[in-house]
């Protein structure tokens, strides 16, 4: 298989990162924030494997498995704390938690 | 060839990235995620990590998005067909995650890039080797951090 173009695949995490923020950034809804961090966590994935394939080193992929294992972790609480926020709170919108001692 | 195959799946992460963050309906959105996920998979793929694409597909695909997809329907009583307003500060969300992806890519353009050496690949039985003995302790620490995921998820949502 030909070499991929290394700048492309850079470039490509660059964007999935940024887009990833932009959804953090402006979703009020906790799951969609959740969705937008999943998109960075893979962009930081994918830059891992590529450089462990550049420098042929297996710990590139080692660290994406770990990256993804803690999204799934991640996702679980993330969640949890969703499910348990309908119940108590009422809604799925971050703006509208404001009270520490429910 | 292998470039266009690249290019086909950049294309499919970056459109369905986009819809991810963009798109006003959720369920729509996660779905969006699960397509971005499965070119980011191929990408892996081309990449020549097969194990990490079955990952990828495994625990994303199979297990995160279902548990995603859940939550959007367990929770579709409290989201509003439109909310209003559905964004805070787009144009300079949009703005400052612009202005990012241009400081990110001006600081890794210049760089010269050797193409990697071909059939060079990590193989499967060096990772495993790698995870047991070189990695070994980040490796129990992430099962540790899952049970403590997985008893704390269970007792924040069980009902009490």
């Amino acid at each position: 298989m030909s070499p991929l173009p290394l700048q492309g695949l850079v470039v490509l995490s660059h964007a999935v990162f940024c887009l990833g923020l932009y959804g953090m950034l402006t979703r009020r809804n906790a799951i969609g924030m959740l969705l937008a961090v999943e998109l960075i966590l893979n962009a930081a994935a994918m830059n891992f494997v590529v450089f462990g394939r550049l420098f042929s080193h297996v710990q590139g992929q080692a660290f994406a498995l770990f990256i993804i294992a803690l999204a799934a972790c991640e996702a679980v609480v993330g969640l949890a704390i969703i499910i348990k926020l309908t119940r108590v709170a009422k809604t799925v919108y971050a703006d509208d938690v404001n009270v520490l001692r429910g | 060839m292998s470039f266009t195959v690249f290019a086909l799946f950049a294309a499919l992460v970056l459109v369905s990235a986009i819809w991810v963050v963009t798109l006003r309906n959720l369920f729509r959105a996660a779905l969006s995620l699960g397509l971005a996920l499965l070119g980011v998979a191929a990408i892996f793929l081309l990449l020549e990590a097969e194990f990490l694409a079955f990952v990828q597909i495994l625990v994303y695909v199979g297990a995160i998005l279902t548990l995603v997809i859940f939550a959007i329907m367990l929770t579709a009583k409290l989201q509003t067909a439109v909310d209003v307003p559905s964004r805070r500060q787009p144009v300079a969300a949009a703005l400052a995650c612009t202005a990012l992806f241009a400081v990110l890519v001006a600081a890794t353009w210049g760089l010269s890039w050797s193409p990697y050496p071909a059939g060079d690949a990590v193989n499967l039985s060096a990772l495993g080797r790698e995870l047991v003995e070189t990695l070994v302790l980040p490796f129990e620490v992430i099962s540790l951090v899952f049970v403590a995921a997985v008893v704390g998820a269970i007792a924040i949502a069980a009902r009490r």
